[in-house]
Protein backbone atom coordinates (compact mmCIF):
# COMPACT_ATOMS: atom_id res chain seq x y z
CA UNK A 1 0.00 0.00 0.00
CA UNK A 2 1.39 3.62 -0.79
CA UNK A 3 1.97 5.67 1.97
CA UNK A 4 -0.74 8.07 1.16
CA UNK A 5 -3.60 4.99 1.24
CA UNK A 6 -2.41 4.56 4.64
CA UNK A 7 -2.32 8.10 5.86
CA UNK A 8 -6.13 8.45 4.56
CA UNK A 9 -6.97 5.72 6.50
CA UNK A 10 -5.80 6.75 9.58
CA UNK A 11 -7.08 10.10 8.94
CA UNK A 12 -9.77 8.69 8.77
CA UNK A 13 -9.88 6.75 11.77
CA UNK A 14 -8.86 9.66 13.77
CA UNK A 15 -11.83 11.55 12.90
CA UNK A 16 -13.90 8.97 13.85
CA UNK A 17 -11.91 8.68 17.44
CA UNK A 18 -12.13 12.87 17.36
CA UNK A 19 -16.07 11.91 17.39
CA UNK A 20 -16.22 9.52 20.26
CA UNK A 21 -13.83 11.55 21.81
CA UNK A 22 -16.64 14.44 21.53
CA UNK A 23 -20.23 12.66 21.61
CA UNK A 24 -19.91 13.10 25.90
CA UNK A 25 -19.40 17.37 25.53
CA UNK A 26 -22.10 16.83 22.27
CA UNK A 27 -24.48 14.73 24.70
CA UNK A 28 -25.13 17.26 27.47
CA UNK A 29 -24.65 20.59 25.35
CA UNK A 30 -27.72 19.35 23.02
CA UNK A 31 -29.56 17.95 26.33
CA UNK A 32 -29.25 21.05 27.90
CA UNK A 33 -31.37 22.64 25.45
CA UNK A 34 -34.20 20.36 26.30
CA UNK A 35 -37.13 20.46 28.49
CA UNK A 36 -36.37 18.18 31.46
CA UNK A 37 -38.96 15.85 30.99
CA UNK A 38 -38.05 15.19 26.95
CA UNK A 39 -34.67 14.14 28.42
CA UNK A 40 -35.16 10.21 28.91
CA UNK A 41 -37.05 10.03 25.00
CA UNK A 42 -34.81 10.15 22.92
CA UNK A 43 -31.75 11.26 24.51
CA UNK A 44 -29.98 11.41 21.18
CA UNK A 45 -31.41 13.47 19.36
CA UNK A 46 -31.20 16.83 18.41
CA UNK A 47 -34.15 19.10 20.13
CA UNK A 48 -37.25 19.37 17.95
CA UNK A 49 -39.84 22.12 18.19
CA UNK A 50 -42.00 20.58 20.71
CA UNK A 51 -38.47 19.37 22.96
CA UNK A 52 -36.83 22.90 22.55
CA UNK A 53 -36.70 24.62 25.73
CA UNK A 54 -34.53 28.32 25.14
CA UNK A 55 -32.59 28.52 28.15
CA UNK A 56 -35.00 27.26 30.81
CA UNK A 57 -32.30 24.73 32.40
CA UNK A 58 -29.75 27.31 32.20
CA UNK A 59 -32.00 29.62 34.06
CA UNK A 60 -32.59 26.64 36.57
CA UNK A 61 -29.09 25.29 36.80
CA UNK A 62 -27.90 29.31 37.57
CA UNK A 63 -30.27 30.18 40.20
CA UNK A 64 -30.33 26.57 42.16
CA UNK A 65 -26.83 26.41 43.12
CA UNK A 66 -25.74 30.11 42.53
CA UNK A 67 -23.53 29.35 40.07
CA UNK A 68 -22.24 32.93 39.37
CA UNK A 69 -20.79 33.14 42.88
CA UNK A 70 -19.68 29.74 42.73
CA UNK A 71 -17.43 30.59 39.55
CA UNK A 72 -16.50 33.54 41.20
CA UNK A 73 -15.08 31.66 44.77
CA UNK A 74 -13.99 29.31 42.50
CA UNK A 75 -11.61 31.79 40.69
CA UNK A 76 -10.91 33.74 43.85
CA UNK A 77 -9.59 30.49 45.63
CA UNK A 78 -7.98 29.38 42.64
CA UNK A 79 -6.20 32.65 41.71
CA UNK A 80 -5.05 33.82 45.16
CA UNK A 81 -3.35 29.99 45.77
CA UNK A 82 -1.91 29.68 42.39
CA UNK A 83 -0.33 33.04 43.55
CA UNK A 84 0.75 31.99 46.80
CA UNK A 85 1.96 28.98 45.60
CA UNK A 86 4.51 30.20 43.20
CA UNK A 87 5.49 33.26 45.54
CA UNK A 88 6.23 30.96 48.40
CA UNK A 89 7.24 27.72 47.58
CA UNK A 90 9.96 29.29 45.05
CA UNK A 91 11.49 31.27 48.55
CA UNK A 92 11.44 28.12 50.55
CA UNK A 93 12.71 26.26 47.65
CA UNK A 94 15.76 28.92 46.90
CA UNK A 95 16.56 28.87 51.04
CA UNK A 96 16.59 25.10 50.99
CA UNK A 97 18.99 25.18 47.97
CA UNK A 98 21.21 27.14 48.87
CA UNK A 99 21.39 27.23 52.66
CA UNK A 100 23.18 23.51 53.63
CA UNK A 101 21.67 22.35 56.83
CA UNK A 102 20.96 19.31 58.72
CA UNK A 103 17.67 21.41 58.87
CA UNK A 104 17.27 22.31 55.78
CA UNK A 105 17.46 18.96 54.05
CA UNK A 106 15.19 17.70 56.51
CA UNK A 107 12.43 20.18 55.28
CA UNK A 108 13.37 19.24 51.75
CA UNK A 109 12.52 15.51 52.59
CA UNK A 110 9.56 16.01 54.65
CA UNK A 111 7.80 17.93 51.43
CA UNK A 112 9.05 15.12 48.93
CA UNK A 113 7.70 12.81 51.37
CA UNK A 114 4.55 14.66 51.13
CA UNK A 115 4.31 14.23 47.52
CA UNK A 116 3.44 10.25 47.96
CA UNK A 117 1.00 10.60 50.44
CA UNK A 118 -2.71 10.23 49.28
CA UNK A 119 -5.22 12.71 50.73
CA UNK A 120 -7.48 10.52 52.43
CA UNK A 121 -4.50 9.58 55.16
CA UNK A 122 -4.98 13.53 56.51
CA UNK A 123 -7.98 14.55 55.44
CA UNK A 124 -10.21 14.03 58.67
CA UNK A 125 -7.52 15.25 61.02
CA UNK A 126 -7.09 18.47 58.62
CA UNK A 127 -10.16 19.40 58.40
CA UNK A 128 -10.63 19.11 62.40
CA UNK A 129 -8.25 20.94 62.29
CA UNK A 130 -8.72 23.97 59.75
CA UNK A 131 -12.13 24.33 61.85
CA UNK A 132 -10.48 24.42 65.29
CA UNK A 133 -7.87 27.10 63.34
CA UNK A 134 -10.83 29.03 61.78
CA UNK A 135 -9.72 28.44 58.71
CA UNK A 136 -12.87 27.71 56.94
CA UNK A 137 -13.17 30.84 54.49
CA UNK A 138 -12.05 31.56 51.11
CA UNK A 139 -8.54 32.88 52.62
CA UNK A 140 -8.37 29.72 54.83
CA UNK A 141 -8.52 27.52 51.87
CA UNK A 142 -5.81 30.16 49.87
CA UNK A 143 -3.36 28.67 53.18
CA UNK A 144 -4.39 24.92 52.73
CA UNK A 145 -3.57 24.57 49.42
CA UNK A 146 -0.11 26.53 49.48
CA UNK A 147 0.52 23.95 52.36
CA UNK A 148 -0.77 21.31 50.80
CA UNK A 149 0.61 21.86 47.29
CA UNK A 150 3.93 23.06 48.49
CA UNK A 151 5.65 19.38 48.07
CA UNK A 152 5.14 19.06 44.50
CA UNK A 153 6.25 22.91 43.97
CA UNK A 154 9.57 22.88 46.01
CA UNK A 155 10.52 19.70 44.35
CA UNK A 156 10.06 21.56 41.13
CA UNK A 157 11.53 24.48 42.07
CA UNK A 158 14.58 23.20 43.86
CA UNK A 159 15.13 21.07 40.95
CA UNK A 160 16.16 23.99 38.63
CA UNK A 161 17.79 26.28 41.27
CA UNK A 162 19.99 23.91 41.44
CA UNK A 163 21.07 24.23 38.04
CA UNK A 164 21.93 27.87 38.23
CA UNK A 165 25.13 29.13 38.69
CA UNK A 166 26.12 30.31 41.86
CA UNK A 167 28.43 33.24 40.12
CA UNK A 168 25.29 35.35 38.66
CA UNK A 169 23.87 35.82 42.60
CA UNK A 170 27.27 36.39 43.78
CA UNK A 171 27.79 39.23 41.92
CA UNK A 172 24.60 40.81 42.59
CA UNK A 173 25.07 40.62 46.27
CA UNK A 174 28.34 42.09 45.83
CA UNK A 175 26.90 44.69 43.96
CA UNK A 176 24.44 45.15 46.54
CA UNK A 177 21.49 43.88 46.46
CA UNK A 178 20.17 41.96 49.37
CA UNK A 179 18.87 38.83 49.18
CA UNK A 180 15.48 39.44 48.60
CA UNK A 181 16.58 41.88 45.57
CA UNK A 182 18.55 39.20 44.57
CA UNK A 183 16.39 36.30 44.39
CA UNK A 184 13.05 38.70 42.97
CA UNK A 185 15.60 40.52 40.64
CA UNK A 186 18.19 38.06 39.40
CA UNK A 187 16.59 34.58 40.36
CA UNK A 188 12.74 34.63 39.79
CA UNK A 189 13.13 35.65 35.87
CA UNK A 190 15.69 32.72 35.30
CA UNK A 191 13.32 30.50 36.96
CA UNK A 192 10.07 32.08 34.38
CA UNK A 193 9.56 28.42 32.64
CA UNK A 194 9.36 26.22 36.03
CA UNK A 195 6.86 29.08 37.09
CA UNK A 196 4.49 28.25 34.20
CA UNK A 197 5.09 24.43 35.03
CA UNK A 198 4.04 25.27 38.45
CA UNK A 199 1.33 27.77 38.02
CA UNK A 200 -0.58 25.29 35.54
CA UNK A 201 -0.63 21.87 37.01
CA UNK A 202 -1.58 23.73 40.30
CA UNK A 203 -4.17 25.80 38.74
CA UNK A 204 -5.30 22.75 37.36
CA UNK A 205 -6.04 20.99 40.59
CA UNK A 206 -7.36 23.69 42.89
CA UNK A 207 -10.18 24.68 40.54
CA UNK A 208 -11.28 20.98 40.12
CA UNK A 209 -10.69 20.49 43.52
CA UNK A 210 -14.30 18.48 45.25
CA UNK A 211 -13.05 17.18 48.62
CA UNK A 212 -10.62 20.01 50.41
CA UNK A 213 -13.47 22.68 49.88
CA UNK A 214 -16.46 20.43 50.53
CA UNK A 215 -14.80 19.20 53.81
CA UNK A 216 -13.44 22.41 55.04
CA UNK A 217 -16.27 25.09 53.79
CA UNK A 218 -19.19 22.79 53.33
CA UNK A 219 -22.31 23.30 51.47
CA UNK A 220 -24.25 25.28 54.48
CA UNK A 221 -21.93 28.21 53.46
CA UNK A 222 -22.08 31.08 50.28
CA UNK A 223 -18.14 30.13 49.94
CA UNK A 224 -19.61 27.08 47.58
CA UNK A 225 -16.81 26.02 44.52
CA UNK A 226 -18.04 24.89 41.39
CA UNK A 227 -17.14 21.45 42.12
CA UNK A 228 -18.68 21.58 45.37
CA UNK A 229 -21.81 23.12 43.83
CA UNK A 230 -22.66 20.88 41.13
CA UNK A 231 -22.21 17.99 43.45
CA UNK A 232 -24.96 19.57 45.64
CA UNK A 233 -27.26 20.09 42.86
CA UNK A 234 -26.95 16.80 41.49
CA UNK A 235 -25.65 14.31 44.66
CA UNK A 236 -27.99 15.17 46.70
CA UNK A 237 -31.30 15.75 45.60
CA UNK A 238 -33.95 13.04 45.53
CA UNK A 239 -35.56 13.90 42.90
CA UNK A 240 -33.24 15.21 39.87
CA UNK A 241 -33.58 18.09 37.22
CA UNK A 242 -32.24 16.84 34.45
CA UNK A 243 -32.51 19.60 32.59
CA UNK A 244 -30.76 22.00 35.01
CA UNK A 245 -28.23 19.37 35.56
CA UNK A 246 -26.97 19.25 31.78
CA UNK A 247 -26.80 23.09 31.57
CA UNK A 248 -25.18 23.43 35.44
CA UNK A 249 -22.57 20.78 33.46
CA UNK A 250 -22.30 22.62 30.26
CA UNK A 251 -21.54 25.85 32.38
CA UNK A 252 -18.78 24.11 34.63
CA UNK A 253 -16.72 22.97 31.09
CA UNK A 254 -17.01 26.44 29.42
CA UNK A 255 -14.72 28.04 31.88
CA UNK A 256 -11.86 25.25 31.59
CA UNK A 257 -12.29 24.96 27.55
CA UNK A 258 -11.68 28.77 27.18
CA UNK A 259 -9.05 28.58 29.32
CA UNK A 260 -7.36 25.82 27.43
CA UNK A 261 -8.04 26.69 23.99
CA UNK A 262 -5.47 30.40 25.00
CA UNK A 263 -3.00 28.46 26.76
CA UNK A 264 -2.75 24.74 25.12
CA UNK A 265 1.02 24.87 24.67
CA UNK A 266 1.99 25.88 28.26
CA UNK A 267 -0.85 23.27 29.40
CA UNK A 268 0.28 20.62 27.43
CA UNK A 269 3.96 21.24 27.95
CA UNK A 270 3.49 22.05 31.75
CA UNK A 271 1.25 18.99 32.15
CA UNK A 272 4.19 16.64 30.17
CA UNK A 273 7.35 18.69 32.17
CA UNK A 274 5.05 17.53 35.62
CA UNK A 275 4.43 14.30 34.90
CA UNK A 276 8.84 13.44 34.02
CA UNK A 277 9.46 15.61 37.06
CA UNK A 278 7.41 14.58 39.19
CA UNK B 1 26.57 34.27 50.19
CA UNK B 2 25.13 31.93 52.69
CA UNK B 3 25.48 33.74 56.11
CA UNK B 4 23.46 36.61 54.53
CA UNK B 5 20.61 34.10 53.05
CA UNK B 6 20.18 32.81 56.64
CA UNK B 7 19.83 36.15 57.73
CA UNK B 8 16.44 36.64 55.60
CA UNK B 9 15.53 32.90 56.45
CA UNK B 10 12.47 33.52 58.24
CA UNK B 11 11.00 35.50 55.08
CA UNK B 12 11.91 32.80 52.94
CA UNK B 13 10.58 30.15 54.82
CA UNK B 14 8.26 30.64 56.97
CA UNK B 15 4.88 30.97 54.64
CA UNK B 16 5.19 27.66 53.35
CA UNK B 17 6.62 26.10 56.26
CA UNK B 18 3.67 27.34 58.22
CA UNK B 19 1.42 26.35 55.87
CA UNK B 20 2.71 23.02 55.34
CA UNK B 21 2.68 22.04 59.06
CA UNK B 22 -0.78 23.17 59.64
CA UNK B 23 -2.10 21.45 56.34
CA UNK B 24 0.12 17.94 55.85
CA UNK B 25 2.62 17.47 58.93
CA UNK B 26 0.24 18.10 61.94
CA UNK B 27 -2.26 15.98 60.37
CA UNK B 28 -0.63 13.82 59.17
CA UNK B 29 1.21 12.85 62.56
CA UNK B 30 -2.27 12.90 64.47
CA UNK B 31 -3.79 10.82 61.53
CA UNK B 32 -0.95 8.22 62.50
CA UNK B 33 -1.58 8.08 66.06
CA UNK B 34 -5.39 8.42 66.09
CA UNK B 35 -5.78 5.26 64.11
CA UNK B 36 -4.69 3.19 67.20
CA UNK B 37 -7.67 4.89 68.79
CA UNK B 38 -11.52 5.40 69.39
CA UNK B 39 -12.96 8.60 68.58
CA UNK B 40 -15.46 10.97 67.22
CA UNK B 41 -14.31 14.48 66.56
CA UNK B 42 -10.08 14.61 67.39
CA UNK B 43 -10.30 15.92 70.82
CA UNK B 44 -12.12 12.69 72.56
CA UNK B 45 -9.32 10.24 71.66
CA UNK B 46 -8.77 6.79 73.73
CA UNK B 47 -6.02 4.48 73.22
CA UNK B 48 -7.43 0.84 71.71
CA UNK B 49 -4.38 -0.24 70.22
CA UNK B 50 -4.52 -2.20 66.65
CA UNK B 51 -8.52 -2.72 67.55
CA UNK B 52 -9.08 -0.35 64.51
CA UNK B 53 -6.79 -2.52 61.88
CA UNK B 54 -8.70 -5.54 62.93
CA UNK B 55 -11.73 -4.07 62.16
CA UNK B 56 -10.94 -2.71 59.14
CA UNK B 57 -10.14 -6.29 57.84
CA UNK B 58 -12.92 -8.17 59.48
CA UNK B 59 -15.61 -5.90 57.66
CA UNK B 60 -16.40 -7.26 54.14
CA UNK B 61 -16.28 -3.76 52.81
CA UNK B 62 -12.47 -3.03 52.75
CA UNK B 63 -11.42 -6.09 51.03
CA UNK B 64 -14.03 -6.19 48.59
CA UNK B 65 -12.90 -2.13 48.27
CA UNK B 66 -9.27 -3.20 47.46
CA UNK B 67 -10.38 -6.27 45.26
CA UNK B 68 -12.57 -3.66 43.21
CA UNK B 69 -9.72 -1.48 42.94
CA UNK B 70 -7.01 -3.71 42.36
CA UNK B 71 -9.52 -4.95 39.42
CA UNK B 72 -10.05 -1.81 37.89
CA UNK B 73 -6.17 -0.49 38.15
CA UNK B 74 -4.86 -3.77 36.19
CA UNK B 75 -7.87 -3.52 33.34
CA UNK B 76 -7.95 -0.02 32.89
CA UNK B 77 -3.92 0.67 32.90
CA UNK B 78 -3.47 -1.93 30.06
CA UNK B 79 -6.51 -0.50 28.12
CA UNK B 80 -5.41 3.57 28.49
CA UNK B 81 -1.79 2.54 27.93
CA UNK B 82 -2.22 0.62 24.72
CA UNK B 83 -4.64 2.81 23.09
CA UNK B 84 -2.54 5.71 24.43
CA UNK B 85 0.57 4.05 22.39
CA UNK B 86 -1.12 2.97 19.56
CA UNK B 87 -2.58 6.73 19.07
CA UNK B 88 1.12 8.43 19.69
CA UNK B 89 2.23 6.15 17.25
CA UNK B 90 -0.26 6.89 14.39
CA UNK B 91 0.25 11.04 15.34
CA UNK B 92 4.24 10.75 14.67
CA UNK B 93 3.49 10.19 10.92
CA UNK B 94 3.91 13.86 10.52
CA UNK B 95 0.63 13.67 9.44
CA UNK B 96 -2.18 16.96 8.40
CA UNK B 97 -4.35 17.30 11.48
CA UNK B 98 -2.29 16.13 14.00
CA UNK B 99 -2.20 19.21 16.53
CA UNK B 100 -6.14 19.65 16.09
CA UNK B 101 -5.77 15.57 17.36
CA UNK B 102 -3.83 16.46 19.61
CA UNK B 103 -5.74 18.97 21.21
CA UNK B 104 -9.22 17.39 21.29
CA UNK B 105 -7.77 14.15 22.67
CA UNK B 106 -6.14 15.87 25.93
CA UNK B 107 -8.85 18.11 26.66
CA UNK B 108 -10.67 15.49 28.68
CA UNK B 109 -7.77 15.54 31.21
CA UNK B 110 -8.76 19.19 32.30
CA UNK B 111 -12.29 18.63 33.59
CA UNK B 112 -12.27 18.16 37.23
CA UNK B 113 -13.20 14.50 38.39
CA UNK B 114 -16.76 15.88 39.72
CA UNK B 115 -18.17 17.58 36.35
CA UNK B 116 -16.46 14.32 34.15
CA UNK B 117 -18.10 11.72 36.40
CA UNK B 118 -22.01 13.36 36.32
CA UNK B 119 -21.24 13.75 32.41
CA UNK B 120 -21.03 10.16 31.92
CA UNK B 121 -23.44 9.25 34.30
CA UNK B 122 -26.20 10.81 32.62
CA UNK B 123 -25.10 9.48 29.27
CA UNK B 124 -23.95 6.09 30.69
CA UNK B 125 -27.55 5.96 32.33
CA UNK B 126 -29.61 7.32 28.95
CA UNK B 127 -28.23 4.36 26.85
CA UNK B 128 -29.08 1.73 29.96
CA UNK B 129 -32.47 2.56 30.05
CA UNK B 130 -32.73 1.23 26.74
CA UNK B 131 -32.18 -1.53 28.06
CA UNK B 132 -34.08 -0.86 31.33
CA UNK B 133 -31.41 -1.03 33.82
CA UNK B 134 -29.58 1.73 35.28
CA UNK B 135 -26.08 2.40 37.08
CA UNK B 136 -27.61 1.91 40.33
CA UNK B 137 -28.46 -1.03 39.37
CA UNK B 138 -25.96 -2.92 37.98
CA UNK B 139 -22.27 -3.22 39.23
CA UNK B 140 -20.80 -4.74 35.97
CA UNK B 141 -22.25 -1.50 34.18
CA UNK B 142 -20.83 0.27 36.44
CA UNK B 143 -17.59 -1.06 36.64
CA UNK B 144 -17.22 -0.45 32.64
CA UNK B 145 -18.25 2.69 32.77
CA UNK B 146 -15.58 3.69 35.11
CA UNK B 147 -12.93 1.92 32.86
CA UNK B 148 -14.62 3.79 29.92
CA UNK B 149 -14.74 7.39 31.64
CA UNK B 150 -11.00 6.99 33.03
CA UNK B 151 -10.36 6.18 29.78
CA UNK B 152 -11.63 9.00 27.97
CA UNK B 153 -9.76 10.93 30.82
CA UNK B 154 -6.59 9.59 30.61
CA UNK B 155 -5.89 8.76 27.12
CA UNK B 156 -4.87 12.04 25.55
CA UNK B 157 -2.54 12.82 28.19
CA UNK B 158 -0.42 9.37 28.36
CA UNK B 159 -0.50 9.78 24.70
CA UNK B 160 1.24 13.37 25.04
CA UNK B 161 4.34 11.65 26.94
CA UNK B 162 4.40 9.17 24.43
CA UNK B 163 4.86 11.13 21.60
CA UNK B 164 7.53 12.98 23.45
CA UNK B 165 8.80 9.94 23.90
CA UNK B 166 8.26 8.61 20.20
CA UNK B 167 10.05 11.91 18.81
CA UNK B 168 12.86 11.41 20.71
CA UNK B 169 13.83 8.31 19.33
CA UNK B 170 16.67 9.24 16.51
CA UNK B 171 15.77 8.89 12.53
CA UNK B 172 19.35 7.62 12.75
CA UNK B 173 18.46 4.94 14.27
CA UNK B 174 15.38 4.16 11.43
CA UNK B 175 16.93 4.56 9.05
CA UNK B 176 19.78 1.93 9.86
CA UNK B 177 16.86 -0.62 11.05
CA UNK B 178 15.81 0.31 7.71
CA UNK B 179 18.09 -0.29 5.36
CA UNK B 180 18.68 -3.98 7.59
CA UNK B 181 15.61 -4.74 6.17
CA UNK B 182 13.56 -4.30 9.15
CA UNK B 183 9.59 -4.00 8.62
CA UNK B 184 6.98 -2.08 10.43
CA UNK B 185 6.49 -3.94 13.14
CA UNK B 186 10.29 -5.32 13.50
CA UNK B 187 11.17 -1.63 13.93
CA UNK B 188 8.28 -0.96 16.24
CA UNK B 189 9.40 -4.01 18.79
CA UNK B 190 13.15 -3.69 18.14
CA UNK B 191 14.10 -0.03 18.17
CA UNK B 192 10.99 2.30 19.11
CA UNK B 193 9.32 -0.07 21.87
CA UNK B 194 12.59 -0.33 23.80
CA UNK B 195 13.92 3.32 23.17
CA UNK B 196 10.59 4.51 24.66
CA UNK B 197 11.01 2.54 28.12
CA UNK B 198 11.40 5.80 30.02
CA UNK B 199 8.10 6.93 28.78
CA UNK B 200 6.51 3.58 29.29
CA UNK B 201 7.64 3.44 33.27
CA UNK B 202 6.47 7.18 33.50
CA UNK B 203 3.10 6.38 31.79
CA UNK B 204 2.54 2.88 33.98
CA UNK B 205 3.05 4.32 37.58
CA UNK B 206 1.53 7.50 36.68
CA UNK B 207 -2.18 5.24 35.70
CA UNK B 208 -1.07 3.06 38.29
CA UNK B 209 -1.50 5.51 40.87
CA UNK B 210 -3.92 7.99 39.62
CA UNK B 211 -6.43 4.50 39.10
CA UNK B 212 -5.65 3.39 42.87
CA UNK B 213 -6.38 6.87 44.81
CA UNK B 214 -9.59 7.81 42.08
CA UNK B 215 -12.27 9.08 44.47
CA UNK B 216 -14.22 12.26 42.42
CA UNK B 217 -14.89 10.09 39.40
CA UNK B 218 -15.61 7.13 41.84
CA UNK B 219 -18.25 9.39 43.82
CA UNK B 220 -20.23 11.00 40.78
CA UNK B 221 -20.92 8.00 39.00
CA UNK B 222 -22.35 5.72 40.80
CA UNK B 223 -21.22 6.43 44.41
CA UNK B 224 -20.46 2.76 45.02
CA UNK B 225 -24.00 1.67 43.76
CA UNK B 226 -25.51 -0.99 43.59
CA UNK B 227 -24.56 -1.81 47.84
CA UNK B 228 -21.10 -0.81 48.07
CA UNK B 229 -19.98 -3.44 45.37
CA UNK B 230 -17.97 -0.48 43.18
CA UNK B 231 -16.69 1.65 45.48
CA UNK B 232 -13.07 1.95 45.59
CA UNK B 233 -10.83 2.57 48.38
CA UNK B 234 -10.44 5.80 48.75
CA UNK B 235 -14.65 6.10 48.86
CA UNK B 236 -14.60 3.34 50.98
CA UNK B 237 -12.19 5.56 53.49
CA UNK B 238 -14.54 8.76 53.37
CA UNK B 239 -17.54 6.43 54.16
CA UNK B 240 -15.87 4.81 56.79
CA UNK B 241 -14.91 8.30 58.23
CA UNK B 242 -18.42 10.63 57.34
CA UNK B 243 -21.28 8.00 56.43
CA UNK B 244 -20.78 5.73 59.59
CA UNK B 245 -21.15 6.99 63.04
CA UNK B 246 -18.31 5.27 65.74
CA UNK B 247 -16.20 4.22 62.87
CA UNK B 248 -13.70 7.74 62.46
CA UNK B 249 -10.45 5.52 64.14
CA UNK B 250 -11.67 2.39 61.82
CA UNK B 251 -11.71 4.85 58.20
CA UNK B 252 -8.26 6.24 59.53
CA UNK B 253 -6.64 2.89 59.61
CA UNK B 254 -7.49 2.27 56.75
CA UNK B 255 -6.57 5.61 55.48
CA UNK B 256 -2.94 4.00 56.44
CA UNK B 257 -3.14 1.10 54.88
CA UNK B 258 -4.24 3.15 51.87
CA UNK B 259 -1.27 5.22 52.21
CA UNK B 260 0.96 2.23 52.36
CA UNK B 261 -0.24 0.77 49.22
CA UNK B 262 0.09 3.74 47.36
CA UNK B 263 3.86 4.59 48.83
CA UNK B 264 5.16 0.96 48.30
CA UNK B 265 3.98 2.00 44.42
CA UNK B 266 5.91 5.22 44.43
CA UNK B 267 8.58 3.42 45.72
CA UNK B 268 9.04 0.72 43.49
CA UNK B 269 8.39 3.53 40.66
CA UNK B 270 11.38 5.52 42.22
CA UNK B 271 13.77 2.70 42.48
CA UNK B 272 13.00 1.55 38.95
CA UNK B 273 13.57 4.68 37.12
CA UNK B 274 17.39 5.68 39.19
CA UNK B 275 18.19 1.78 38.15
CA UNK B 276 17.72 2.70 33.98
CA UNK B 277 18.99 6.20 35.36
CA UNK B 278 22.47 4.74 36.23
CA UNK B 279 22.07 2.23 32.85
CA UNK B 280 22.57 5.07 30.89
Amino acid sequence: MSKKIVNSIIFTFMCLMVIVFLTPIYFIVLNSFKGKLFISDAPFAIPTSETFAMLTNYVNGVTKTGFFSAFLWSLFITVFSVVAIILFTSMIAYYITRVKSKVTSLIYYMFVFSMIVPFQMVMFTMSKLADMLKLNTPWGMVLLYLGFGAGLSVFMFSGFIKSIPLEIEEASMIDGCNPLQTFFGIVMPILKPTVVTVAILNAMWVWNDYLLPYLVIGVATNYKTIPVAVQYLIGSYGEKDMGAMMALLVLAIIPIVIFYLACQKFIIEGVVAGAVKG
Amino acid sequence: MQKAIRKYGAIFVLPTLVAFMIAFVIPFIMGLYLSFCEFTTVTDATFTGLSNYIKAFSGKDFINAMLFTVKFAVVAVVFINLLAFFMALLLTRKMKGTNLFRTVFFMPNLIGGIVLGYIWQSMINAILVQYETTLVADANAGFWGLVILINWQMIGYMMIIYIAGLQNVSTDLLEAARIDGANTIKTLLFVKIPMVMPSITICLFLTVSNCFKLFDQNLALTAGAPSKKTAMLALDIYNSFYNRVGFEGVGQAKAVIFFVIVAVIALTQLTITRRKEVEQ
